[in-house]
């Protein structure tokens, strides 16, 4: 895991769009160092002996709490849990304070994972400990795209001038944001496909491409990645039903005859089999569902353990 | 007696740009007279007084964030000689017994003069309109539910034809909140990369459209406040042409000089309703500013306690304060810039409003009412909590520096307001 001594030169990581391509492949590179790490007997190296994580998450996710908590344990860290149910949030204690506190208790790092977009930034501001987004909103969820980016990397030896399609809910999806933006700086090529009333109109922005018509979308991709659809959207209005969304944008089998000959099948999850994506594809040949996860932790070790040896 | 020395003498609407002595005699200004303090203004802009049709004063109710005490502080200090209070307070300003407390506040603090807006609908419920008639005999100068639009077509044509025997502008807040809702930044290319809840322009040029064509069904006074969007400007250019009801509107200082782009940092300061919008609306506003299609610039003032600004973007609450920091901002903005005349900026903070509600101010006449400002243009200050008189320090210009400094404002004959020093207009020396 040795890097010959390089480190992040920034305190947070908020975001993919801060980041620089350079940085980008530090990221990538120290987290191959981490994945021997993983591979290991003993699964822990003591890099972070003494130094002092918190999880703040105000909003439930098991799945990238779980991811982090290993990443620091496997890194020797120590951890301090707190989640929106059992903090004084509930009694009307506002972020601020929560950070606050938690900093007080001499903690290193905050990871945060959050309902509003820019709660990282605001707290990064704030507070002298690092900060971690861990998902802010429909903004962005940076180490998500990270450990998307790595299993890409893995899977075609590069990134660079790949096609890749974004299925689903664009606009409430902070992977949809931070993959597009990572995926852009690191030379692939994007579009995005889902019903128009879940793609902003200014999409374009990002410099993605936009079709609405699956089938044609996933021709010429080298990857699909299948976004998890909310079922609260439905209930707002924003499509008439789970089973017209099925009916056009659920990745089956049957469609991806359609797309290129070894085409991969990416999903943040967790998932809605049967909804945005059929359990034949999940469970397929196509999918790299499962290294994601793996991924997920080497990636999440690489960036604690760059943002804290500049600390110290 | 008060004789102003050798300021620059600057009034658009009378065509008034030179050099020269003023003399103010029972609250009157003269060309001529006695004094018995002279003000040595040399080197110094005198205005006709900046009139505000858009504050929020927060009295009754949250008196933690502004009073009409502090509120009207900040008001000379920023140049306002006038300034209308918004009714969305709590009790609103729904019936006459609520404006004459706003009014009498006004008088007894004795700094800018007061003038209540009384509600469109009771309670601000949009359901049954306010007594007019009541409120305007507590010295309303005009209606509003500003902070919600109205939302039933009905209830505002009502609004807008019981007011025609008044003749007092119905002043709409035109958001579509159907459209608007969940909303917090302009819809468009910075909301797309934010993840965050977008006001599209549209929610506001619908309720513009809506009520131009109501207003000219019935031929009533419509003044849209706070436009932000240039298709909304278009809308009211458009509706002009029939020449059946009056059409007015105004837009704030802000608007004027910041754009979307601000909210990157997610600094609530820069949050407020409507949204800042593209720089392709900015500049419509200000080319609407030029072209006379825009009646009056306002504050819309909105003072929020810390504890409530210093929260996650989308938590925090819509509003910014701006009577301090309006002329300056335009001024170092838009003017040196070269982007408006002085004239112009000038001409719609004080004359322009004045004459569209109907107060005998804004001007700088042999005999006229003797409200003015006297400004350093080249002077510089820095906006910090600790230089804003507004009890809340929510402005989105905080730690910037701004040029055109209030040195001296003078309401009804008396200072008021003098370099960092207030006094009452009821108290103490007098002219
Ligand atoms: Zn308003």
């Amino acid at each position: 895991m040795d890097n010959g001594g390089r480190s992040l030169n920034r305190k947070d990581l908020l975001g993919i769009e801060e980041l620089s391509r350079e940085e980008i492949e530090l990221i990538l590179e120290q987290a191959e160092g981490m994945k021997e790490i993983l591979e290991r007997p003993v699964r822990k190296v003591p890099a972070l002996q003494g130094f002092t994580i918190a999880n703040l998450f105000f909003e439930p996710s098991t799945r990238t709490l779980n991811s982090f908590l290993l990443a620091e344990r496997r890194l020797s860290a120590d951890t301090v849990n707190v989640s929106a149910s059992s903090s004084s949030v509930l009694k009307g204690e506002t972020l601020l304070d929560t950070a606050k506190n938690i900093e007080a208790m001499k903690v290193d790092m905050v990871v945060l994972r959050h309902s509003c977009p820019g709660a990282p930034h605001f707290l990064a501001k704030r507070i002298d400990a690092s900060v971690i987004n861990a998902g802010d909103g429909s903004h962005e969820h940076p180490t998500q795209a990270l450990l998307d980016l790595l299993t890409i990397k893995e899977k075609f030896g590069k990134i660079d001038g790949l096609k890749v399609l974004i299925v689903g809910d664009i606009m409430h999806s902070r992977v949809a944001r931070s993959d597009i933006l990572g995926l852009r700086k690191m030379g692939a090529w994007v579009r995005v496909c889902g019903p128009p009333t879940l793609i902003p109109l200014w999409i374009d922005e990002l410099g993605v491409e936009v079709e609405y018509n699956l089938d044609r979308a996933m021709r010429d991709v080298d990857i699909i990645y299948v976004l998890r659809i909310q079922k609260e959207r439905q209930k707002k209005g924003l499509f008439p039903s789970i089973r017209e969304y099925v009916k056009y944008f659920c990745i089956t089998p049957e469609r991806l005859r359609q797309a290129k000959e070894g085409v991969v099948i990416m999903h943040p999850g967790p998932m809605n089999r049967g909804v945005e994506i059929s359990p034949e594809v999940a469970d397929g040949p196509w999918s790299v569902i499962l290294d994601q996860v793996t991924n997920g932790v080497a990636i999440r070790m690489a960036i604690i353990y760059l943002l804290a040896r500049r600390r110290r | 007696m008060i004789k102003i020395k050798g300021g620059r003498l600057f009034d658009p609407k009378n065509g008034i740009d030179e050099e020269g002595d003023i003399y103010i005699v029972d609250g009157k200004v003269r060309k001529e007279g006695a004094a018995e303090i002279e003000i040595d203004a040399a080197g110094l802009y005198v205005f006709p007084g900046f009139v505000d049709l858009h504050a929020h004063l927060r009295e009754p109710g949250r008196e933690d964030e502004e009073t009409i005490e502090t509120g009207s502080r900040a008001a000379v200090k920023g140049g306002f000689t006038s300034v209308c209070a918004m009714p969305n307070t709590e009790p609103p300003v729904d019936n006459q017994g609520v404006a004459r407390f706003v009014k009498e506040k006004g008088e007894k603090a004795g700094y800018a003069r007061i003038f209540p807006i009384g509600t469109i609908t009771k309670g601000r419920k949009g359901e049954e309109i306010s007594e007019f008639g009541d409120l305007i005999e507590g010295g309303c100068v005009g209606v509003s539910d500003d902070g919600d639009c109205v939302r039933k077509s009905d209830i505002i044509r009502r609004a807008l034809e019981y007011a025609k025997m008044f003749n007092i502008p119905v002043i709409e807040h035109p958001e579509d909140t159907y459209l608007s809702e969940g909303g917090q930044i302009n819809e468009g290319r910075i909301s797309t990369i934010l993840g965050m809840g977008g006001i599209p322009s549209i929610s506001e040029s619908i309720i513009v459209a809506r009520d131009i064509e109501i207003a000219n069904f019935v031929g009533g006074w419509i003044h849209l406040t706070h436009i932000s969007v240039k298709d909304s400007l278009e809308k009211i250019i458009e509706g002009r042409k029939k020449q059946r009801g009056k059409i007015t509107c105004d837009v704030t200082a802000h608007h004027l000089v910041l754009t979307e782009d601000k909210v990157k940092e997610f600094n609530s300061n820069f949050k407020m309703k409507p949204p800042l919008r593209s720089e392709e609306d900015r500049r419509a506003l200000v080319w609407g500013l030029r072209n006379g299609v825009i009646d009056a610039i306002i504050t819309d003032h909105a003072p929020h306690a810390f504890f409530e600004k210093e929260l996650e973007f989308d938590l925090a609450p819509f509003g910014v304060v701006g009577l301090e920091t309006a002329f300056s901002s335009l001024y170092t903005y838009l003017v040196e810039k070269g982007e408006l005349e002085l004239a112009t900026l000038v001409m719609y903070l004080s004359s322009s409003p004045a004459l569209l509600f109907s107060l005998p101010y804004g001007e700088i006449r042999d005999g006229g009412i003797a409200d003015l400002v006297l400004v350093d243009l080249k002077g510089e200050w820095e906006v910090r909590e600790d230089t804003l008189a507004s009890k809340s320090k929510n402005s989105p210009y905080l730690g910037e520096k701004l040029r055109g400094v209030v040195v001296c404002t003078i309401v009804d004959g008396r200072i008021v307001y003098r370099e960092g020093e207030w006094r009452r207009r009821n108290e103490g020396i007098s002219s």
